[in-house]
């Protein structure tokens, strides 16, 4: 049984699975009041975190509120959550949202929705504070594209000044966080302010629907930039009450190419300006009670890897058998156990169900193609 | 037949002292017979004795032999297994018929080598075998695990065939010392512990299986022993070139026999049965084709063959002609005739080429300094080297007194067996002497000879230790009986220490063999199970320190460079690289293309201008070399650079050795030639590695595994680029530039 994701595209593909028909809702009805957004560039995993005050103008209730993404960027989209915040300033409590793309017959430029399914629907003259997290993926493109080993990496990163919306919006402000104080160039949209790491772009006051700016951030980032081109996951549920589980994965260095030479002794004995943007070290989160844990590739045991088992999670460090500058490539199999009372369920009916999670367990990387193949024996009474 | 009527004889003796005994002492009588009637009578419990202890060797040797999965990793060892692990892994993946007909391309660019034609299958089809049938029973192995404990299995196989071959020679007694004995032997442990999948690793076994089978034919004349000694031999063809040495060994014994007029019928049915379907059988595995009938190397055994069925003739006649004078002329007359016929022959063959003359590696076999003088390629490697006497000492310890012990038994009791034995151990002990890695070929011979002296001593020890609690006549008696032991010959009833010196003289041997065991352990855990892949030491602080360099090297080529890339390195890591990295090599441990193996020699040992030309006309891109200056790792490519200079020198002679030595001395220091200073192999060692401190209070660039600060701290290169280095520095891989762009 196999599972293809493509978690690049996880929320597209849910899209044709669930067309829904929602009521059309004219879009001049709802104004964004205010509306900022906070842009995480600090790793090659971007976050964008969007807070939008909504409020319906027009005379009919409205149940679901639009957000609009360019075409380049829908791509790279990885996660949208959205949230609602009920109650008072204390007693504030989260509500998570559905969302779902939707395609409306006259978006100019191709732009693509998403729509968020409010708890109730929204009536007239009411507003409501909403919260969106979207997390971008490849979405860093570096700048020079080869670097040598000397050299720090710097990427640019494309984006518009105004937030793409359906909406008027009344007031919007943008903040960039870039990782070092260290910015090449960008493009001003006045009002631009930078300040430390942070950049700042607005406040912009009564900007139509549809509005964009490009801006252009040239940035350096050393963050790793480690994407997994394919991992394929097996779980194999033992009768002997186990559950055993083989991740092979293919490792890429997804920044600015290696150029030239790599030497060793620089690398070595001037650590922190040599092959700054390169990596070594990887930590996967592992579920607690792990055991039997081996780390291995085609041609034998990597000897560099330590395990820390902890109460709620246990920690593995890998480190590949060389360190990856831009465009390397290491593969490399994990594997471990794990106690199969701790993810399978009885449920009354006497079905049973396997709760595990399908992620990739190592932190701060995009996994481009993910297969997941669960195995059993099944036997009959 | 003689040999095995005596240790009958023997046991059927040893039984009586119960008897005797009886009327002195009844209530240990009763004992005796309350715990023969509960318990199993002697025999049964003699048997259950005897395979309990088989399987515990049984056990013992396959357990001894995975210090190395322990200390280490279930993983391949040194260099010629990474050949056999790769095509074994191709022939469980692609089949039989794809295996034998293989075309390997990424070797030998750009010639490339035909897999299928010039390997010993043997181990790979054992080691699938192994691998289908456990898939079969639905063990779901992985083909390295397979791999890597074949050498195991068989080393436990070949006790049990040395108990069988012991029993065959001696007497049962003398099987179990040997089982015991070859075990754990440092020699044989040596080629095949868990990871050491080389072809010797089965070949040993084919080897004893073959030695045993022939000699229970030649002891029962039967067909179907014969029969078996001919697949024996099959399967040793089929796994190692060693199987020379049999095709040489039992003609000589032949030959022996007859002179000796030991001449038989049984000798006749299973020389020429083992020899002519061994032959044929021989034939089919296509590395060694035509060469039983074409190569000087395998003439032995057919101009025995021709004397065989010269002498039965012979015999026919000696049978119609009662004359013995007629006889007598007539022999002579055969005999110079058939000999003359048979030199004419030889003679014809060899000058019309039909015959190829001896290879170098033979030649080197029976002169030690052939190689050294036209062979540089042979001589180059350290196994080939001359035995060193601490080698012997070390493989076999006290097996090396016991050795001309067991001889004189065997000549004591000279049997057909017991011959076969003798040449068996002398020529190969010659053979140990010559080439380091012919302990192995020796190591079965000299634990079965050692066993007969362990086993007849102890045996004669006890004997007499039992023959002095009954009366002294009967003790008298048995003395004379058996009078070809050798203690027991001078047993005399006017010794008053006599029981006192056997006891003293048992302990003395209990103690030599606890010392061989633990010392046979002792170099099994330490010098024998190193991967040579992972390199282990130990840190400052007492800890493990482990290089796993080479994988890492490896594995970086494999992962970063082109597929098609090809990589210029000394052969020794040519199997390894194409097994483990996946690239096309130029040379690799299969030496055989001298002219390619030197012009890699010569470009190393060239300046970088001129090596960039050869390099540039081989395709090469990337130049591998092994560095050992910041580990102290001295295996390293520097230290076998006067073998590429030599080797190189061979072909091209451009390169002169005098020109790399100062005063005939090698160094890499300031005072070293400027050639070698120059050289493309001393750049790539040594390139930016005077920037780099080693050791505390030395000097930058001190090179700790010649424990000297180099010559040329300020290497430039011009047509290469550092392309990786791994961690220790061991391997260094450069990349060899494109050539600049004319305008």
């Amino acid at each position: 049984m196999a599972i293809p994701l493509r978690l690049r595209a996880a929320v597209s593909i849910s899209i044709f699975a669930l067309l829904l028909i929602l009521p059309s809702c004219s879009a001049q009805d709802i104004q964004v009041v205010n509306a900022e957004r906070r842009i995480d560039l600090t790793s090659h995993i971007i976050k964008v975190f969007l807070t939008l005050k909504v409020e319906n103008t027009g005379a009919s209730p409205a149940s679901e509120i639009l957000l609009a993404f360019p075409p380049t960027q829908v791509d790279h989209l990885a996660v949208v959550k959205a949230q609602v915040a009920t109650g008072k300033r204390k007693k504030k409590t989260y509500t998570p949202l559905d969302v779902n793309p939707k395609e409306l017959p006259d978006a100019p430029n191709g732009t693509k929705y998403l729509s968020i399914s409010l708890l109730n629907p929204l009536a007239a003259g009411e507003a409501v504070t909403l919260e969106v997290l979207c997390i971008l993926t490849h979405s860093l493109e570096p700048f020079p594209v080869e670097i040598s080993q000397s050299e720090s990496q710097l990427v640019y990163y494309h984006d518009s000044a105004l937030i793409l919306s359906p909406y008027h919006i009344k007031q919007q402000i943008t903040f960039i966080k870039t990782p070092t104080t260290k910015v090449e160039s960008f493009t001003v949209v006045d009002p631009t302010h930078r300040a430390g790491t942070e950049l700042k772009y607005g406040p912009y006051n009564d900007r139509p629907p549809h509005s964009y700016s490009p801006v252009i951030v040239h940035l350096e980032n050393n963050s790793p930039f480690a994407v997994v081109e394919e991992l394929v996951r097996e779980v194999e549920i033992s009768h002997w009450g186990s559950l055993q589980i083989t991740e092979q994965y293919k490792l890429a260095h997804a920044g600015a190419r290696h150029k030239g030479v790599f030497s060793r002794v620089e690398y070595q004995s001037r650590p922190g300006h040599s092959g700054v943007s390169s990596f070594r070290h990887l930590l996967a989160r592992l579920p607690p009670r792990v055991h039997s844990v081996y780390y291995r590739d085609e041609i034998g045991n990597i000897s560099s890897s330590r395990l820390r088992l902890g109460a709620l999670k246990s920690e593995l460090e890998i480190e590949p058998r060389y360190p990856l500058f831009g465009g390397w490539k290491a593969t490399f199999v994990i594997g471990y156990g794990l106690p199969l009372e701790d993810f399978l369920f009885e449920s009354p009916d006497g079905k049973r169900y396997l709760n595990f999670s399908y992620g990739c367990p190592l932190v701060e990387t995009v996994v481009d193609k993910l297969t997941i193949k669960v195995g059993f024996i099944t036997y009959q009474i | 037949m003689v040999g095995k009527s005596e240790p009958i004889n023997g046991t059927a003796k040893s039984q009586p002292p119960p008897s005797p005994l009886s009327p002195k002492s009844p209530d240990l009588l009763s004992g005796y017979f309350s715990f023969k009637s509960l318990k199993l009578k002697t025999k049964q419990q003699e048997l259950l004795i005897r395979v309990s202890i088989l399987c515990l060797v049984y056990v013992l040797a396959f357990v001894t032999r995975l210090f190395s999965v322990l200390r280490y990793e279930s993983m391949i060892h040194e260099f010629d297994p990474y050949f056999n692990y790769r095509t074994t892994l191709f022939l469980t993946e692609k089949g039989f018929y794809e295996f034998w007909n293989w075309f390997d391309s990424e070797s030998w660019y750009p010639l490339g080598r035909i897999i299928g034609g010039t390997l010993y299958p043997g181990l790979m089809v054992t080691a699938a075998l192994l691998y289908w049938g456990l898939r079969f029973l639905r063990f779901a192995v992985h083909i390295r695990e397979v791999c890597v404990l074949t050498a195991p299995f068989f080393a436990s196989n070949t006790t049990i065939l040395a108990y069988f071959f012991g029993k065959e020679i001696w007497d049962t007694g003398a099987g179990l010392v040997a089982a015991a004995l070859i075990a754990i032997c440092p020699g044989y442990i040596s080629r095949s512990v868990a990871g050491s999948y080389d072809n010797e690793g089965v070949a040993i076994f084919a080897l004893l299986l073959t030695f045993y089978l022939f000699v229970k034919a030649v002891n029962t004349g039967s067909l179907s022993w014969g029969l078996a000694s001919a697949f024996g031999y099959f399967y040793m063809v089929s796994a190692w070139g060693g199987y020379v040495f049999i095709i040489n060994l039992i003609p000589l014994y032949v030959l022996v026999l007859l002179i000796t007029g030991r001449y038989s019928m049984r000798l006749y049915v299973a020389y020429n049965c083992m020899y002519i379907l061994g032959m044929l059988l021989a034939m089919q595995i296509r590395f060694v084709g035509f060469q039983h009938v074409q190569s000087g190397e395998h003439m032995a055994a057919m101009g025995v063959f021709f004397l065989m069925q010269v002498f039965y003739l012979l015999d026919w006649l000696k049978h119609l002609l009662s004359d013995t004078k007629l006889f007598q002329a007539f022999l002579r007359m055969t005999v110079t005739s058939a000999v003359g016929v048979g030199a004419v022959a030889l003679g014809v063959g060899t000058a019309s080429g039909y015959i190829s003359p001896w290879t170098g590696r033979f030649y080197s076999l029976l002169d030690p300094t052939y190689a050294k003088d036209h062979i540089p390629i042979i001589a180059s490697v350290s196994e080939h080297q001359p035995t060193a006497w601490s080698s012997f000492m070390f493989d076999f310890q006290i097996l090396l007194f016991l050795f001309p012990a067991g001889l004189y038994f065997c000549f004591k009791r000279l049997s057909d067996a017991t011959i076969f034995i003798v040449m068996y151990g002398l020529t190969s002990m010659y053979f140990a002497g010559v080439m380091v890695r012919l302990i192995l070929v020796a190591t079965p011979a000299v634990c079965l000879i050692s066993a007969i002296a362990v086993s007849a001593t102890i045996k004669n020890l006890t004997l007499l230790l039992r023959a002095k609690t009954k009366a002294p006549q009967s003790a008298s008696g048995k003395g004379g009986s058996s009078g070809k032991a050798a203690s027991k010959g001078s047993l005399d009833q006017s010794q008053p220490f006599q029981k006192n010196g056997a006891i003293a003289l048992l302990f003395g041997a209990f103690y030599l063999l606890s010392k061989y065991v633990t010392h046979c352990t002792w170099v099994t855990s330490e010098a024998y199970s190193s991967p040579s892949i992972v390199l282990a030491a130990r840190g400052a602080h007492g800890n493990r320190v482990i290089f796993d360099d080479y994988r890492e090297a490896y594995f970086w080529l494999r992962q970063n460079t082109p597929p098609d890339a090809k990589v210029m390195s000394w052969w020794d890591y040519g199997y390894q690289i194409t097994a483990m990295g996946n690239r096309t090599v130029i040379v690799d441990n299969n030496t055989w293309n001298n002219t390619h193996i030197a012009t890699v020699g010569r470009a190393m040992s060239s300046y970088e201008d001129e090596a960039y030309e050869i390099m540039r006309s081989l395709d090469v891109d990337y130049v591998l070399v092994v560095f050992g200056g910041v580990t102290g790792y001295s295996s390293d490519d520097i230290n076998k650079f006067l073998w590429m200079v030599r080797i190189g020198g061979g072909v091209f002679p451009v390169i002169k050795e005098p020109d790399y030595l100062v005063n005939g001395e090698y160094r890499v220091d300031k005072g070293a030639a400027p050639k070698m200073l120059n050289c493309l192999m001393y750049k790539l060692s040594y390139y930016r590695f005077g920037e780099l401190t080693t050791e505390y209070g030395r000097p930058p660039g001190y090179d700790r595994a010649r424990g000297v600060e180099i010559g040329n701290k300020d290497i430039k290169l011009e047509y290469l680029e550092e392309a990786f280095t791994t961690s220790n520095w061991i391997v260094r891989i450069y990349k060899v530039k494109p050539p600049n762009n004319r305008w």
